[in-house]
């Protein structure tokens, strides 16, 4: 009979969070962030049909990172959860606290006894506002709940940075951010964001290569809307009116949008 | 570490195992596999219930823009009108509408269920389904309810779209084409109907009407007005059919269908179309 190898709890739970956190960290980063008309998810994403950002329910998001079978596979999870329970009790009884906490648990505890942890990171966001005339609603109400792989979950108060390399997005957007900003403004703040991690950074993200998606406070109802295709490059074309400069700046590859960019960039 | 399996040490709060197990877009097929309860019609008894609430006539006519469903706002308990206000007509997606009639209290429990199922498997899927595919899907509903339909708690649906051009990569700009309608009998068959049909106890009266006045080149506010002779003439005839009360303001549930999308009209808005309609009659009883 042979023994197995001790290893301590300590050293079981670090391998796992050191195996997820290096499957999460390879992908790319999405941001979420509020903004005054919703909530603003905004992922870079090469492909137009393996969506990052989906619906949940009326005023619920998703937003996942890391593995995608396993992101996707909790994804449907929710929006079965999410019917079901909109259809058992009511449509107003779905909240975006109550998902998430599913969510915690389900992956806190694959974390802790499946043979492998998930490596996903998700975010739960829910945009307050009562829908028709909810225009005036407070922007600081909307919730943002980040789930890590080992079921820790966090209640984000500007914006959430899951996937690829988070630093230097975390600390473009810490510099950009502003309660309340508009959508053009808070698209290019956080596309600007993303073009500060990776492979030759600072770089310029392309509409094909951008998922956005919002979800908007204003209307009844199913509030997810994708913004894709014209509107999202015309949107992105809104904030800074192009001179003569910064057109050669964008064809040279540099992000030509000055508030929203860190003096110094922190990955080269 | 420990010998327990996953099953046994599953957290109350989390994700059911069942909502984890990759399956098809289906709603009802995945309620059915985890959570049966919740099924429309589950745990009804064996003896049959004659004497409940029961919705009757439902007309759909197709345009140039699209395609118009209205229903009366009757419902019947044997001799007894049991609600003046019942609702029939429903938006079942952006593009497509559903009217119901026969047993009201399972029928409005399904209209919920076949939004929900055109709902999920949106969001599931992230594409839309096909009209095709909606009606099918509407067909394998009724037939899951067939039991009941033969205890006398039958519902008849009536459904009517247009194909989302959108959402299957055709041009926009197109000319959408007339909408389809589509029937169905309590065994779930599926039948397609060609420019206009109408279900429920007053629908032969109303059928009647809508061979005389249906017009294929019409636009929208003709055909509106055509639905709503459509159902004053069975509730000329049919005393389970509701005619427009324009005492208490009560008037008929329409929802238009075009390639804009489906929109139900404003109570003000058929409450003048009925208006019209009542003081045609007073001039000319038979329309």
């Amino acid at each position: 009979m042979t023994m197995p190898i001790y290893a301590s709890p300590e050293q079981f739970m670090r391998d796992r969070s050191e195996y997820a956190r290096k499957g999460i960290a390879r992908g790319r980063s999405v941001v979420v962030t509020t903004f005054s008309g919703g909530v603003l998810f905004v992922a870079e994403n090469h492909s137009p049909t393996l969506h990052k950002v989906s619906e949940i329910y009326d005023r619920i998001g998703f937003a996942g990172v890391g593995r995608y079978n396993e992101f996707e596979n909790l994804r449907t999870a929710g929006i079965r959860l999410a019917d079901v329970r909109g259809f058992s009790y009511d449509r107003r009884d779905v909240t975006g606290r109550w998902l998430a906490n599913a969510y915690a648990q389900t992956v806190g505890s694959i974390f802790s006894e499946h043979q492998k942890p998930f490596e996903v990171e998700l975010c739960v966001a829910e945009v307050s506002g009562t829908g028709a005339g909810g225009v005036g609603a407070p922007v600081g109400a909307d919730q943002l709940y980040r789930i890590s792989f080992d079921g820790s979950i966090a209640d984000e108060r500007k914006f959430v940075v899951m996937g690829g390399a988070t630093e230097p997005v975390i600390s473009a957007l810490t510099a950009s951010f502003t309660l309340g900003w508009d959508l053009p403004t808070a698209l290019g703040a956080a596309v600007s964001a993303l073009g500060t991690a990776g492979e030759g950074a600072p770089r310029e993200l392309l509409p094909t290569q951008l998922e956005v998606a919002v979800l908007d406070r204003t209307v009844a109802g199913r509030t997810f809307r994708r913004i894709q295709g014209a509107t999202l490059s015309a949107l992105l074309a809104v904030p800074n009116t192009p001179t003569v400069e910064e057109a050669e700046a964008a064809a040279a590859g540099v992000v030509p949008n000055p508030d929203a960019e860190t003096p110094d960039s922190p990955v080269e | 570490m420990t010998g327990d399996t996953p099953a046994n040490s599953w957290p109350v709060s989390a994700v059911p195992a069942a909502y984890m197990r990759p399956g098809n877009a289906s709603f009802t097929e995945f309620l059915r596999e985890a959570e049966p309860h919740l099924l429309p019609g589950h745990g009804a008894g064996s003896a049959a219930a004659t004497n409940l609430p029961h919705a009757t006539t439902i007309v759909a006519l197709t345009c140039a823009d699209g395609v118009v469903m209205a229903g009366d706002r009757r419902a019947t308990m044997g001799n007894i009108i049991a609600q003046r206000d019942i609702e029939k007509v429903f938006i079942a997606d952006s593009h497509s509408a559903i009217g119901i009639a026969g047993t009201a209290g399972f029928a409005v429990e399904m209209v919920r269920m076949f939004q929900l199922e055109l709902e999920h498997y949106e969001k599931i899927e992230g594409v839309r389904l096909s009209l095709d595919g909606k009606a099918n899907r509407l067909a394998a509903m009724i037939r899951g309810n067939l039991g009941m339909a033969m205890q006398g708690l039958a519902v008849v649906p009536l459904f009517a779209g247009l194909e989302d051009a959108a959402a299957f990569g055709a041009d926009p700009a197109a000319a959408p084409g007339p909408g389809r309608i589509f029937s169905y009998d309590i065994a779930g068959g599926r039948y397609e109907e060609h420019d206009y049909y109408a279900v429920g106890s007053g629908s032969m009266f109303a059928r009647s009407a809508l061979k005389k006045r249906y017009e294929p080149s019409a636009d929208l506010a003709s055909t509106v007005r055509a639905a709503v002779e459509a159902l004053y003439d069975a509730a000329d005839d049919d005393s389970a059919t509701g005619g427009p009360d324009l005492t208490r303001r009560i008037f008929p549930v329409v929802v238009a269908v075009t390639a804009a999308g489906a929109v139900r009209w404003t109570n003000e808005e058929v409450g003048a179309v009925s208006e019209a309609v009542v003081a045609g009659r007073l001039l000319k009883p038979g329309g």
